[in-house]
């Protein structure tokens, strides 16, 4: 017996179906305070709230525009109660843009004793009475991020069992207060290991999180998956091309992934701006069986050189907005494999890999 | 030198004591040419249009069904029987397999082929049922798992010698109180992946068989949850035991109330269900599932059937059946072990699979079946 309601599930799959409309994708802007020194200590900027305030308004602002291929926006809990200098809520300059607000709501990671430096994620103490509240304040979907990595011991059975357990808890108390949980189990790209490591390690990740959200009764029509596309890790030999990264990640979601979630938004991880898009563009022109939209939920790749074009200062503001706009037209048109490279700057295809991403 | 040894008993965890970078992670379950074998007979089995035919009443199932007409149960009536459903004319338009006992996997037509190769040369592929029966699980309601591992992998190698491409193993789960138990669902889950596991090693094709009976007076909604769930343990554990889902096919109930159930539902309701419990947990790698009848009638096996490829959904798999009893009941009584009845009795199983063809595309359109009446049988075992 479903503890939704009919109606709860309803207006779950709604939203779910409506963040992965074709042609739009999710600005994942929930980068934490200690993260946000990494993007503004690099332009000279202190990282202070009013920084991240600024530059924030940068994104939110770039217009009625921003909903032709934004969907949803993930927020930081201190971002989605900032206003922009007119004072009005971000989170209302979305919703009047037709935009839906997310909520990222674990708090980090944590060490698990006795693996070789595995993690699980906190923050489930009193996140049933903390969604409820982002629920009245206009939230609508969540995020939660789990991290894996690959060695040659690693990941190991009991980090698996945690971490997609730990996923499909956030789930389920998410669904029971209206949001939809993206489900993000993060395999880092980080290591030695080629592609077909990558895909087999995603294949098991990903089928233990669907038995772990069945047993947690989570309703899959109402929840979107934010996995690492399939890649040969970083200290690999062997590059692979955009096609082999496209193949390999579908047929890993085809073995593991049951057609009822609908939709999967990649995350960007390491990857340039110009790769992500180029990958997911490649993985919608692929003639296979994809019965999940496949979209983007892209951090770093949609901001990379927003932040470079803006430099923190007033002056740069619509240039760097047009930048938005550009690189979330790029992405919505990969969601439909109509991606063609025409307008691409040469300093996108610049990799964002920062070595050993820290969780 | 014991300096040494005792510096690299204080070496942090994390600095690997050999060059490690080119460990795999895994040791590559099958080649690509089994693969792709496994893909070809898979593929085959459920091409548009086409099902399977459950051949494979042990001899004491069989026994029961020859009761029911009167016929003595002994191998030449077993043989003959066999070999009336096989050697039926163009069985191949709607049957891409057939399932058989050991026994009969073993014997001849009259003309001496034996049977595998007289349906191989059909273009109907040979399957083989493997698991040697239930057995209950201590400490349970009565739960069952079913036995068959010892000296698998010798069987099915020997099996493939002689033809087989496909098998079949079943698995059977309750509801009833606090069951299925998740000593139960772990424990089938476990027993039907080492099953797929070994015949994929052998060149067959595993058809995955995790049957909840329809016993019980539970509703529909409450067969959808366990079907979900004991669906979710099989694909589980299928990847935990490096199964290769390509070359596999799903062997499921249908979602119905059960037997006992004062509210029946609809074909259309039951399609719905089915569709859902499916969508939420088969990948859709699997390339088809093959409904099992169960107790449903010959008309309520074709007109569920007909439902499901009819209603809207995604379902990124085939569709059809491996029909047993729904293949078979009207079949009997046409034969009635008699000899000069072989002729009829073959009209009725082309039409009975003429009808679940439609059905496996969607384009079953109505009309007469052999039989409405429910083969349902309390406590089914085999």
């Amino acid at each position: 017996m479903s503890h939704l309601t009919p109606e709860q599930r309803k207006e779950l799959k709604a939203t779910a179906e409506k963040i992965v409309t074709k042609g739009k994708g999710i600005l994942a802007a929930d980068e934490s305070t200690g993260s946000m020194a990494k993007r503004l200590g690099p332009l000279g900027l202190e990282n202070t709230e009013e920084n991240r305030r600024q530059y924030r308004s940068v994104l939110f602002t770039a217009g009625k525009a921003l909903a032709n291929n934004i969907s949803g926006v993930i927020l930081f809990h201190e971002t989605f109660y900032q206003n922009a200098d007119d004072g009005t809520p971000f989170r209302k300059i979305m919703q009047d843009c037709g935009v839906i607000p997310g909520i990222k709501l674990d708090k980090g990671v944590v060490i698990l004793a006795g693996t070789r430096d595995e993690c699980t994620t906190q923050g489930l103490d009193g996140l049933s009475e903390r969604c409820e509240q982002y629920y009245k304040d206009g939230a609508r979907f969540a995020k939660w991020r789990c991290v894996l990595k690959i060695t040659d011991t690693t990941p190991s059975d009991v980090a698996i069992q945690e971490v997609t357990n730990n996923l499909a808890r956030y789930a389920s108390i998410c669904q029971s207060n209206g949001l939809v949980p993206i489900v993000e189990p993060e395999i880092l790209p980080d290591g030695f290991h080629d592609l077909a490591t990558s895909m087999r390690i995603t294949e098991r990740v990903l089928t233990a999180q669907y038995h772990a959200l069945m047993r947690h009764n989570v309703y899959l029509e109402g929840t979107l998956l934010k996995p690492n596309m399939v890649t040969p890790g970083h200290s690999c030999e062997k590059k692979e091309s955009p096609q082999n990264i496209a193949l390999a990640t579908v047929t890993a979601l085809q073995r593991s992934v049951p057609p009822a979630v609908p939709g999967i938004v990649f995350l960007s991880g390491g990857q340039s701006e110009v790769d992500a898009t180029i990958n997911l563009n490649e993985m919608n022109k692929l003639v296979a069986k994809k019965p999940w939209a496949l979209s983007f939920s892209y951090g770093r790749a949609l901001q990379g050189s927003v932040l470079k074009k803006w430099q923190g200062r007033p002056e740069n503001v619509k240039i760097a907005q047009a930048e938005l706009l550009k690189r979330a037209k790029f992405n919505g048109e990969a969601t439909q494999g109509k991606y063609d490279g025409s307008g691409e700057n040469v300093e996108a295809a610049e990799s964002l890999f920062v070595a050993s991403h820290a969780y | 030198t014991c300096i040494g040894y005792i510096s690299l008993l204080f070496l942090r965890s994390s600095q690997p004591l050999f060059n490690s970078r080119k460990m795999p992670q895994f040791f590559a379950a099958l080649t690509k040419e089994q693969r792709v074998e496994l893909k070809g007979i898979a593929d085959a089995i459920v091409a548009p249009g086409k099902g399977i035919l459950a051949a494979d009443e042990s001899t004491g199932t069989i026994g029961k069904r020859f009761d029911g007409i009167g016929v003595e149960n002994n191998l030449e009536n077993r043989r003959n029987y066999r070999q009336l459903l096989f050697t039926a004319p163009k069985l191949n338009e709607h049957i891409g397999g057939v399932i058989l006992y050991h026994e009969t996997f073993f014997q001849d037509a009259d003309c001496g082929t034996p049977f595998p190769r007289l349906l191989q040369k059909q273009g109907i592929l040979p399957g083989i049922k493997v698991d040697t029966g239930l057995v209950t699980l201590p400490g349970t309601d009565g739960e069952p798992t079913t036995q068959g591992m010892d000296g698998l992998n010798e069987r099915c190698a020997e099996y493939k010698k002689n033809g087989a491409q496909f098998a079949k193993w079943r698995c059977v789960l309750m509801i009833k109180g606090s069951a299925p138990s998740y000593q139960a669902m772990q424990e089938n889950a476990t027993v039907l992946a080492r099953y797929a596991a070994i015949c994929q090693h052998n060149g067959i094709v595993p058809i995955v068989e995790p049957e909840i009976l329809q016993d019980g007076t539970h509703d529909m909604t409450e067969c959808l949850r366990v079907s979900e769930q004991v669906l979710s343990f099989v694909y589980k554990a299928l990847m935990d035991h490096h199964v290769y889902l390509e070359g596999t096919l799903l062997k499921p109930n249908m979602v119905t109330p059960g037997a006992q159930a004062t509210i029946r539902n609809t074909p259309e309701e039951i399609a719905m269900a089915t569709i859902a419990a499916l969508s939420r947990t088969v990948p859709p790698a699997v390339p088809g599932v093959t409904f099992l009848s169960g107790g449903l009638s010959e008309q309520q096996a074709t007109d569920n059937l007909d439902r499901i490829n009819k209603c809207p959904g995604k379902k990124p798999w085939a569709l059809s059946f491996s029909y047993g009893r729904a293949l078979q009941a009207s079949v009997l009584k046409a034969w009635a072990g008699k000899k000069e009845n072989v002729a009829a009795a073959q009209t009725v199983l082309l039409k009975l699979a003429h009808n679940n063809g439609q059905a496996a595309q969607g384009k079953y359109a109505g009309g007469d079946q052999a039989s409405g009446d429910s083969l349902f049988v309390e406590k089914h075992v085999y």
